[in-house]
């Protein structure tokens, strides 16, 4: 092994409306039939995401963009757009800073 | 609309409390479903760590549970609707079927962990777990230095540790340091999460030993002093700060200097349960160390579920009617759930006893004064963990 070396510019996600975001490896988001309801599971953790959650969460499709994902949800539940981003985007944001949602063209290696 | 991700989390006390109830009539029961299950899928170990937290009887290879009898557990907890599995030790790597034993979890919809020491893996035998669908990976570190690193596990491990964490990012696979801390290692945090950093490591669990099994054996050579205490709680918040959106740092402070008792296991028979090699189910890792209980086995005639719900070991601690007091009438009562149930037993002789972490236990300003003596004048060397019972650590390594 050599010898360990600085981190590779280890920069978590800042989410942007140009943001492209996607789950992570090691995020799931899946139906949980025991429970009847979503859950997100993580490392160490599960979550348990309420219904707009989930649907901002089957966005982050990796082709999607945050500005995307805005407006069809101000489209579907016919709100302020400048509200809805404001949601999208700190809901994102605290996910991608535990590094659970990541930049999709930066995913995988 | 501000959506809410409601988290729970095994290790930190939650006050929404998550997942843990969810059918109304859990409600009067004390326990829902449960969330993950640790599998102690062997007891055997190449690194003999005195701090281990598993039984100083350990199974021998002869007794563990075979892949069918693993496979049918890992299909009963999913059917349960358990969430989440670690797969631990000992190190799980020694068995040949880890991989087949992932992908069977994988195919049931389960999110596996894997909890390793990391010191006998190749690339291609990680390659192998990422293809069978492991979800995040787990690497012990004794130090950041090789040569205490080394003399703590007892075996030449550190450099086959930062290379099996560089497979693991490679293969993209989320990364934890897990740092066991205790005296003779804390002054190496800083660098231990500088390497966590280097690692590129998702998160580091900077976990105070906790005092079961062969920790509690080794409790002299382990108990850090009280100016290593503050000094680590400067130290994980100023990283945390520091090292926001870069690493993740999860802090397990230890019980003996706590004034609070840890919320274990988020409450006995609750949410988590973990089964033995040979397939006994226990509310917590530690739980065989309470001599006056009995425990089920997958063995047995009985389901999990059944164990889970019927058992007398998962109900005689279960929700809050068999506390004592001071437990019985505090206001925390369901935020810690009594704390300790295997502590409470080491310390006191019973394990219905107010856990001596807590500071309003009769007992706690003796357990204080036990460490604080311990932290000060205890021996160095360890007794090294093995299927002999242990050994003492030779003199001439101590340092």
């Amino acid at each position: 092994m050599t010898a360990v070396t600085a981190p590779a510019a280890r920069r978590r996600l800042i989410v942007a409306e140009d943001s492209v975001p996607t789950l992570a490896r090691g995020t799931r988001l899946r139906y949980d039939e025991a429970r009847q309801r979503w859950v997100l599971l993580v490392p160490e953790r599960v979550m348990a995401p309420d219904e707009i959650a989930v649907e901002i969460l089957q966005l982050c499709d990796g082709r999607r963009s945050v500005a995307d994902i805005i407006d069809h949800l101000a489209a579907a539940y016919a709100a302020p757009r400048d509200e809805i981003g404001t949601d999208v985007i700190a809901m994102l944001q605290d996910l991608a800073g535990s590094g659970f949602v990541v930049e999709a063209r930066k995913a995988t290696p | 609309m501000s959506p809410t991700l409601l988290d729970t989390s095994p290790v930190f006390a939650d006050p929404t409390d998550g997942l843990a109830i969810l059918e109304e009539k859990s409600v009067a029961e004390s326990y829902g479903i449960p969330l993950a299950v640790l599998l102690e899928l062997t007891h055997r170990c190449p690194l003999q760590c005195g701090y281990c937290s598993n039984p100083i009887e350990m199974e021998r290879a002869g007794n563990e549970l075979s892949t069918e009898e693993w496979k049918k557990v890992l299909t009963e907890l999913a059917e349960i609707g358990v969430l989440q599995v670690h797969f631990s030790g000992g190190e799980p790597t020694v068995r040949k079927d880890l991989a087949e034993l992932i992908q069977h979890a994988t195919d049931l919809g389960l999110y596996s962990n894997l909890i390793t020491s990391a010191v006998l893996l190749t690339r291609e035998k990680l390659a192998a777990l990422a293809d069978a669908g492991l979800c995040h990976i787990q690497i012990s570190f004794q130090g950041n230095e090789p040569e205490l690193a080394n003399r703590i596990a007892g075996f030449k491990g550190h450099s086959k540790k930062l290379e099996a964490a560089g497979w693991a990012r490679e293969l993209g696979l989320p990364l934890t340091v897990n740092a066991v801390m205790h005296r003779q290692n804390l002054h190496q945090l800083p660098g231990m999460i500088d390497m966590a950093v280097a690692l590129d490591a998702d998160r580091i669990e900077v976990a105070n030993v906790q005092y079961y099994g062969w920790a509690l054996k080794n409790r002299a050579a382990l108990m850090p002093t009280i100016a290593q205490i503050d000094d680590t709680t400067r130290i994980v918040e100023e990283a945390s700060e520091r090292l926001r959106g870069i690493l993740d740092i999860d802090y397990v402070v230890p019980d003996y200097y706590a004034d609070r008792p840890k919320k274990c296991m988020g409450g006995w028979g609750r949410q988590f349960f973990n089964i033995t090699p040979a397939g006994k189910v226990l509310p917590c890792h530690a739980a065989e160390t309470i001599t006056e209980l009995d425990f089920e086995s997958v063995r047995s005639n009985h389901s999990i579920a059944w164990i889970w719900q019927n058992s007398d070991a998962f109900n005689r601690y279960r929700g809050t009617g068999w506390m004592p007091e001071p437990c019985q009438s505090c206001a925390f009562k369901e935020l810690d759930f009594g704390g300790c149930r295997c502590q409470a037993f080491a310390l006191t002789g019973s394990a219905g006893n107010t856990d001596p972490a807590c500071s309003l236990s009769p007992r706690h300003h003796e357990i204080f004064r036990t460490a604080e003596a311990e932290s000060a004048t205890g021996t160095n060397r360890y007794i090294y963990r093995n299927f002999a019972g242990g050994t003492l650590e030779p003199e001439q390594q101590e340092v």
